[in-house]
């Protein structure tokens, strides 16, 4: 495409053309009617001139006769002016006036006539071409004839003035509509020439590229801005999607290596049915638990990417809460924790409901998983959990607070990363994601998930942003008290 | 009896036959197309009592689901030539209600969804234990049967009334909590049926994540002691590697 085709083609262009063809008939008519106006106006002016001077001869003619009516034409025909008179005999024969070169016929018929016509004062010739007049042919009695006209020159000369006016004026709003809209079609293509080249590095491989943003905060501009905030996020997909596989590669295959490593050495050493059994049954066990941490794997991956978006809906986040608590609270009781809800009587949020469940339930299960065990209890604290659903301000939170170890201040941020356990943590069982994927939730509703000192033990808090209208702080924390 | 040692998890299942001896037969078809799954299934299925068909693609499946007298469908989601949610749709359009189970490797939420809303019946994500496909395609044959009108369901002397939601076992009146009642409710809709902790904890919780300690066990050793506690015959069993089932023993 040449650089003019891919002009013309340009929507701002083509909006230029549109508004200029518009325009331009709108100024013709304009201007047309304006001046069929002018003439029409005119015309009435000389017939009513005309008319006048027709019943003011004829009243000469009424009182003079003939001889008078030829001295009044007479002087006035010498008059200079616009103004054209003959008087004839029956037979054609002119007794006074200043016209001659009549087209021929024109003294038969009375009433109304344009004609072409030359003054008796001018020359024949080329320098003195004939004009335009509009005449009214009278019959006296008595069988004269009386003509009075006028020169039509200034009526067409005004016409063709506006005329004139009218078409210069329209080429010139064509001229400058035109360039006007070349130059801002050239300036808008100018910009998005820029952002496509940008966008081509980019598709080139080049994620780090930003769209350029000009800084008059017009269309164009929120534009860029809007696209570059989406390359952000698509920069992070894409690292964390590097993340996972690096993190997949990584922590697959070591339990991967482990299996084939225990099958191997099944072959080698098995003797007996039972052992191989063993071998296999141990094998399932594996894989299984890898079935496990690839699933979450996946989950994490589309909580990040976004995905779970399309199924949102608003949900009670305290109902999840007493929900998740009543599932998992014969567990808690086994070990001897109490494992308690307090909620507020509502606490919207809008979201993956499973997603939130499950989020929720990771907490819950890790709290339960390193609570200490009766014997080692400091302090005589109770092994308690709690659950929380609360409001505050513009946020709903979801917390599960623990009477367990708790984590040191200096690893709460490495432990939302994937895969990662504490040393302390390996003997349990567990992928190690938990965790992220609770966090994962957390970032896909536009929250976050964040790890406190419950003095002692952890807090774990996932921050949703609430669904609806702002409930006041202390309402919230009336009803709460009233529940305890 | 024949052993087929090249079936992992064999143990478990035939723990499941057994514990289950008024099985019917079923037919069953799998739809899949990767012949050593459908092959494998073929067999285990065999091997527990059922009569179990292959088709390895959509077209073909589509045809045999049309003309064979099938209890269910294990129809791949993924298929050449016919995809499987297109298959269920045809067969449902020309009025064949055959249950169907969806086989994934998608196994995403929204994607269950999808599966269950073109006519599947029942959704599960690859990769699965064959015990747990078992469990789910047996509950889907007997559901045509149908327990789900009666407002009573009794088990051995075990009773359950819907509509008033009392439990009692011989002349004891039992006190449920609500979630112990929808679970004792759902193990009696399937009587005799080995019934998987996932499928609790979808029927029952209505959650489809994999809560990571197996904290449906401890539901079920709870609601076993409110029920089973103090009888001599017992009533709520385990199946070691599968599941629950709830039987009466005596019969």
């Amino acid at each position: 495409m040449t650089a003019l085709g891919k002009l013309f083609r340009t929507t701002t262009f083509k909006l230029t053309l549109v508004y200029l063809t518009v325009f331009a008939l709108f100024a013709a008519f304009l201007l047309g009617y304006f001046a069929l106006n002018t003439r029409r106006l005119i015309t009435e002016q000389i017939t009513d001139t005309v008319n006048a001077e027709i019943t003011g001869l004829s009243e000469q003619y009424r009182q003079g006769g003939i001889r008078r009516l030829v001295v009044v034409v007479d002087a006035r025909a010498r008059r200079p002016g616009s103004s054209l008179y003959i008087v004839t005999t029956f037979a054609g024969e002119a007794l006074a006036g200043n016209v001659t070169a009549l087209e021929p016929g024109i003294l038969d018929n009375p009433g109304w006539t344009e004609t072409v016509y030359r003054r008796l004062d001018e020359a024949e010739g080329p320098e003195h071409p004939e004009h335009q007049a509009l005449v009214r042919v009278f019959q006296l009695p008595g069988g004269f004839r009386l003509l009075v006209g006028r020169d039509l020159d200034e009526r067409e000369r005004l016409y063709h003035i506006i005329l004139g006016a009218g078409r210069w004026s329209i080429a010139i709003v064509i001229v400058l509509g035109l360039a006007g809209g070349l130059f801002v079609t050239r300036r808008v293509l100018r910009r998005v020439d820029a952002m496509t080249e940008t966008t081509r590095t980019i598709m080139a491989g080049d994620l780090g590229e930003r769209l350029p943003v000009a800084g008059t905060g017009d269309e164009l501009d929120r534009l860029a801005e809007n696209l570059n905030i989406m390359l952000e996020r698509i920069e992070a997909l894409m690292r964390g999607l590097k993340e996972v596989s690096d993190n997949i590669a990584h922590d697959l295959k070591t339990p991967l290596t482990r299996l084939r490593n225990r099958s191997e050495q099944a072959l080698r050493t098995a003797n007996s049915e039972a052992e191989y059994r063993a071998a296999i049954e141990a094998t399932i066990e594996e894989s299984d638990s890898l079935i496990a941490t690839f699933n979450a794997l996946l989950m994490i991956a589309r909580a990040e990417s976004g995905q779970a978006r399309d199924d949102m809906s608003e949900f009670d986040a305290a109902e999840i809460a007493h929900d998740i608590c009543e599932l998992y609270e014969p567990l808690a009781e086994e070990k001897g924790i109490a494992l308690m809800v307090e909620a507020d009587t509502a606490a919207p949020v809008k979201g993956n409901r499973e997603l939130v469940s499950q989020a929720l339930a990771n907490l819950v299960d890790n709290a339960i998983k390193y609570a200490e065990p009766h014997d080692k209890l400091v302090n005589g604290v109770a092994p308690e959990i709690v659950i929380r659903a609360l409001n505050e301000g513009d946020r709903i939170l979801l917390t599960v607070a623990d009477r367990g170890p708790g984590i040191p201040e200096s690893d709460r941020s490495r432990v939302i990363e994937r895969f990662v356990r504490l040393e302390q943590s390996r003997s349990k069982p567990g992928s190690g994601l938990g965790l992220s994927l609770a966090s994962a939730v957390a970032r896909l509703h536009g929250g976050e998930l964040t790890l406190e000192d419950n003095h002692p033990g952890l807090k774990t808090v996932i921050a949703l942003p609430r669904e609806g209208p702002v409930q006041m702080r202390d309402g919230a924390a009336r009803q709460k008290e009233s529940r305890r | 009896m024949p052993t087929y040692a090249d079936i992992p998890g064999q143990r478990a299942f035939r723990r499941m036959a057994d514990a289950q001896p008024d099985r019917v037969t079923m037919r069953l078809l799998v739809i899949e197309d990767d012949r050593a799954a459908a092959d494998y299934l073929v067999k285990a299925f065999s091997e527990v009592g059922h009569i179990a068909d292959a088709a390895y693609d959509g077209e073909d499946g589509l045809a045999m689901a049309l003309e064979g007298q099938y209890d269910v469908l294990i129809v791949d989601r993924m298929l050449p030539k016919r995809d499987g949610l297109s298959l269920i749709g045809t067969l449902r359009a020309k009025g064949i209600e055959t249950p169907a189970l969806i086989l994934s490797a998608l196994g995403q939420v929204d994607d269950r969804v999808k599966g269950l809303r073109a006519g599947g019946d029942d959704y599960l994500p690859k990769p699965y234990s064959f015990s747990e496909l078992l469990a789910r395609v047996e509950v889907l044959a007997r559901r045509r049967g149908g327990r789900n009108e009666e407002t009573v369901l009794r088990v051995g002397d075990l009773e359950l009334d819907r509509l008033s939601h009392q439990v009692r076992r011989g002349e004891e009146e039992i006190t449920l909590q609500p979630r112990e009642f929808r679970l004792l409710e759902y193990l009696m809709k399937h009587v005799g049926q080995v019934v998987t902790r996932t499928m609790l904890l979808e029927n029952v919780w209505d959650y489809h994540f994999d809560p990571q300690t197996n904290v449906i066990d401890v539901h079920i050793s709870r609601l076993r002691s409110k029920i089973d506690k103090g009888f001599s015959q017992p009533l709520l069993h385990t199946v070691r590697g599968a599941g629950y089932m709830i039987r009466d023993g005596a019969r």
